[in-house]
């Protein structure tokens, strides 16, 4: 798989060449910093990600359109198989073929990054959007010492002095809360710990200052305890380098403590944006709700939790119209025959028939 | 590849109605629709789609397959029968193949130097070669998976043994270990019964020489295996450890098994063949395709090259479809690859 | 039948050691001694009839280790395992194991490798009924699992499948429909919904629930996550390094925890109703288990430690309402 994708890598910067070559260039996405673009640093509109088999193509992510304002953590929830890290990946330009972008736009700062060639997403990553993997251990290099892996993605994305470097370096893994930052820097990721690795990612994704910081459910791996302390962190850290995150999780609890706001993502579409105290405490969609509902409270013993019958539909059958109809407890013949969009009702946008008489009063 | 594609579409309309069937209706029904659902499933599996879009395997799985069949109908198909020693003439040896000027068209591919027709001989040959080949590689994958799921399982003491033993076994070549214990099965066999054995004795050198590749890949997947949580809970029940083995791990562990039988399949027909041509093989009264080159190896310096030329082609493609089946599959198993 | 409020299971001072060490040619080379890893060193609970008792810890604490153990899977290093009055680790061949076997189940904790890949469905769940010889002939046996996969909340054509075709919920019931085929009394739940997503999860949290209304079965429930332990449990063993350090009944640890460690795990907890309350994180690592902390083993994390908790081990000690701490600055 890997040989595979670098194949892919190697095939697709020869074809940059080619165009390079026969004077066709691309400008530098350098900052066109407009006042319209100054409310949402990311915008993504219509994304569609899709899977070719030989079944004929799936769509994993379905028409998905929201935005990231500077500095604030934006959740992406949804349970597993809904999209949510196909999304982020796909914003990083790090989708795994066969699946690839079908259609629909992603902006940073107004520049679409959907189609960049090779190497000027390559400059973009890490420069302008950082990533957090779920795995530590996985995410990080085991021949290499971290203070090699932080020294050199710091030199490839700005120009400083290998000594300033490691200086950068062992600054940033102090930042983190790794003690004894100057002498652990020439460690190796198995001589970490769990909890420690993941501090040493977040330095890693931090490290060129982005302004977007992508978290593939970052706290999964790990034990409760050390879960709220990556979590204080990276919300703590991206206050500090000034940059946005997404948050993505399967984790309602996460998003609670730490994202302003939320999309909710069910099987490739978006129900619901927004602020995450209204999602939270009072849930629009169907979905939505019984997500909520079924999680289990630390506070009060129920009998039963809500349940929302049957599960996800697999990307191969999709039911036509709504895709959480089959389940839905309001489902009535509008919602399976036609696909519901997003429609701002108050402060968030909700993608259901049962407020589309709402949004028209209000609209 | 059309024509595989519309038996692919018909056998899918057949199929489709095995797939909606009611599992409650009439039980011979029932166990018809199923077997026909099983074969829907297979053909819609990832392996048969990456079969019939490898034209290579198809062509390889085709003359396998050729070979296979006209060794096993051999006494139907072949012009002469050359084991029957009344029918030959010596007056009929070294006649070349029916195109060359001294050519005769009852024997296409010409005699040898008893008169027998060299096309006949390639066809029982390889019945002798296909046999050895199978019966070792069947004595090989017995004896190489239950030692390796034993070791695997088991572990602790069985394991240290099974696993040194295979270790020393592998520091020689298979070749040397054939040899060897052909070489002494046959100074233990009294001579009377030498030549009704040979076989035997031969299926089972190759067939010990073989059998380590089998216990090491076997040992790694039931190492595997044997933690995950269904073999815990056939342990929770208290099944007993032969019928986990047996019912539980075996059938999980047999993919890669495959791969290597089909390759060893390969190996083994070349062992042999190597050793009838080294004359420690079957005896020239029933030759095998390696005898029949040892055979004509004596006449190729005097001009005859028919009489090793065509066994050698035979041995050759009937190899090389063998391996090329054995790499697709191999390739076709592996998740990795796709 | 035991009668109720008769223990059930009864540990008893239950360890297990694991040799972790080196092989022996390198222990010999470099001047090692042998190593072992206490994954369970030294627990005691009694689980009632028609009690959930749930053990609750931090990944490596050692609760897995206790499901295995109870149900066999490996003999303890030390301790007693009493199941129904009936010492188990007393009993060594299969013969005498089988009608303690039959009467507990286990579910495991991944729906994925927890089911035969290559059986059918209908064969998965009437292993048990056949390993236990409970009913005769092929009709019995089909109708049986007809009703087990009823019971489950799956139709009985989905016996004729295989795993694969199930999701992760469903596989999860198919799971616990082969461990009621049985008909046991006592089930061990290895985390059984934390592979799963929330809305499958609450799914079979409740059925798992009305399973043990309808059958009078007793658990022994292993999780990390406390929201479910709250959700599910009568009892509850909050577990740190190979001990208990504290048991109590599922309303007294959660409104008042007494062990600092509980009180940790508890804080910790992303909660969605103490949304966006900032709380500080507490501080350090789990300790490497082959290499403990001496004294109590939490105290290199607790914001109480003494003197007296650097040297000193605490006993699990009875406090008021059946509950247990291990904690000297509980009193």
């Amino acid at each position: 798989m890997h040989i595979l994708r670098h194949v892919g890598w190697v095939k697709r910067s020869k074809t940059y060449q080619i165009l390079m070559n026969g004077e066709f260039r691309f400008a530098t996405p350098t900052l066109h910093l407009n006042t319209e673009t100054c409310l949402s640093m990311l915008k993504i509109e219509n994304l569609t990600i899709r899977f070719d088999t030989r079944y004929g193509p799936l769509t994993a992510v379905d028409n998905v359109t929201f935005e990231v304002r500077p500095g604030e953590v934006f959740g992406l929830v949804g349970e597993s198989g809904a999209g949510k890290s196909l999304t982020g990946q796909a914003i990083i330009g790090l989708l795994d073929p066969p699946g690839y972008i079908a259609g629909g736009q992603i902006s940073l700062e107004g520049v679409r990054i959907d189609n960049l060639a090779y190497n000027h997403l390559r400059a973009l990553r890490g420069r302008k959007i950082g990533m957090i993997f779920q795995d530590p251990l996985t995410s990080l290099n085991p021949l290499y010492t971290i203070g090699k892996q932080l020294t050199e993605t710091i030199l490839t994305h700005t120009s400083v002095t290998t000594a300033e470097a490691q200086q950068q370096a062992i600054a940033l893994l102090t930042d983190v809360g790794i003690p004894g930052a100057a002498e652990r820097i020439n460690q190796y990721p198995h001589q970490f710990s769990g909890g420690m690795r993941q501090r040493v990612v977040i330095a890693l994704a931090l490290c060129a200052n982005p302004q977007l910081v992508i978290a593939d459910e970052p706290t999964t791996a790990l034990d409760v305890s050390i879960q709220a302390q990556i979590l204080s962190l990276l919300k703590q850290m991206c206050r500090e380098h000034g940059a946005a995150v997404i948050l993505i999780t399967h984790d309602m609890g996460v998003i609670s403590q730490v994202a302003q706001r939320v999309a909710v993502m069910y099987s490739g579409r978006l129900v619901e944006i927004g602020d995450v105290r209204q999602i939270v405490k009072h849930p629009k969609h169907p979905y939505a709700r019984g997500l909520m509902g079924s999680i289990p409270s630390l506070h009060h013993q129920v009998d039963q939790l809500t349940q929302i019958d049957g599960a996800m539909p697999r990307l191969t059958d999709i039911p036509p119209g709504c895709a959480f109809h089959p389940r839905c407890p309001e489902c009535f013949d509008l919602c399976r025959e036609k696909r519901p969009v997003l429609k701002k009702i108050a402060n968030s946008h909700i993608a259901c028939w049962l407020y589309a008489q709402e949004a028209h009063h209000a609209g | 590849m059309w024509w595989i594609r519309a038996c692919g579409s018909i056998w899918e309309r057949l199929t489709v109605m095995g797939d909606s069937a009611h599992p409650t209706e009439g039980l011979s029904l029932r166990k018809g629709w199923r077997i026909a659902g099983t074969l829907k499933r297979l053909t819609d599996s990832d392996i048969f789609y990456s079969f019939y879009h490898s034209p290579v395997t198809v062509i390889a799985v085709f003359v396998t397959l050729l070979m296979i069949g006209s060794a096993l109908t051999a006494p139907w198909i072949a012009p002469h029968n050359p084991f029957d020693l009344a029918s030959l003439d010596l007056m009929d040896s070294h006649i070349p193949p029916a195109w060359e000027d001294d050519g005769d068209k009852r024997y296409l591919l010409g005699t040898d130097d008893q008169g027998r027709d060299v096309l006949s001989t390639i066809l029982y040959g390889s019945r002798i070669s296909l046999m050895v080949g199978f019966l070792s590689v069947i004595f090989s994958m017995v004896l190489g998976v239950s030692l390796g799921i034993i070791s695997g399982y088991a572990g602790g003491l069985a394991d240290v043994l099974i696993m040194r033993i295979a270790e020393i076994q592998i520091s020689f070549p298979a070749i040397l270990i054939a040899l060897l214990v052909d070489g002494v099965l046959r100074t233990l066999i009294p001579n009377a019964h030498s030549e009704r054995l040979a076989v035997i004795v031969l299926v089972f050198s190759i067939g010990i020489s073989g059998w380590v590749q089998y216990a090491r890949t076997v040992r790694s997947s039931t190492m595997v295996e044997k933690n995950k949580e269904y073999v815990q809970a056939a342990r929770v029940i208290g099944i007993h450890p032969v019928l986990i083995m047996t019912r539980h791990i075996l059938p999980n562990v047999m993919g890669p098994v495959l791969v290597i039988a089909t390759i060893h399949l390969a190996v083994a027909i070349i062992t042999e063949a190597t050793l009838s041509f080294l004359g420690v093989g079957v005896p020239p009264t029933q030759p095998s395709l390696g005898t029949l080159i040892r055979i004509g190896n004596d006449f190729l310096f005097s001009g005859e090259w028919w009489i090793t030329i065509f066994p050698s082609a035979a041995l050759a493609i009937l190899v090389l479809a063998v391996n090329l089946l054995g790499d697709w599959l191999r390739d076709a198993l592996n998740p990795k690859l796709r | 039948m035991p009668d109720k409020d008769q223990a059930l299971l009864k540990v008893t001072g239950l360890k297990r050691y694991f040799d972790v060490s080196q092989p022996f040619l390198n222990r010999l080379l470099e001047r090692r001694k042998r190593q072992y890893l206490k994954a369970v060193n030294g627990v005691s609970f009694t689980i009632k009839q028609g009690e959930t008792f749930a053990l609750v810890g931090e990944s490596g604490c050692g609760k897995s280790t206790i499901a295995h153990l109870v149900v066999g899977l490996f003999p303890p290093s030390a301790g007693k395992i009493e199941f129904d009055g009936i010492d188990l680790t007393t009993l060594n061949n299969r013969a005498q194991l089988r009608p303690v076997r039959r009467r507990m189940a286990m579910i495991f904790q991944d729906p994925y490798a927890s089911l035969n890949p290559r059986w059918r469905v209908n064969n998965i769940i009437s292993e048990p009924i056949k390993a236990f010889g409970l009913l005769n002939g092929r009709q019995a046996i089909v109708q049986r699992t007809s009703v087990l996969l009823e019971q489950v909340g799956l139709s009985p054509q989905d016996g004729a499948k295989f795993p694969h075709e199930f999701s992760g919920g469903q596989r999860q019931r198919i799971s616990i429909a082969r461990a009621l085929a049985g008909e046991p009394e006592f089930i061990v739940c290895d985390e059984p919904t934390s592979a799963l997503d929330v809305s499958v999860q609450a799914q079979i949290l409740n059925l798992i629930k009305n399973l043990q209304k309808k059958f009078g079965l007793s658990y022994l429930f292993i999780s990390h996550d406390l929201a479910v332990v709250r959700h599910i449990a009568d009892h509850v063993g909050v577990m740190y390094m190979g001990r208990l350090c504290e048991s109590a009944p599922v309303k007294a640890l959660f409104e008042n925890p007494r062990h600092p460690y509980t009180r940790l795990l508890l804080d910790t907890i992303p909660d969605i109703e103490k949304m966006g309350r900032e709380c500080a994180p507490p501080q350090g690592e789990i300790p490497n288990p082959l290499n403990p902390p001496a004294g109590c083993a939490f105290h290199p994390r607790c914001p109480q430690t003494t003197d007296h908790c650097i040297c000193n081990r605490p006993k699990l000690e009875n406090m008021a309402s059946d509950a247990k701490v291990a904690c000297f600055q509980a009193f």
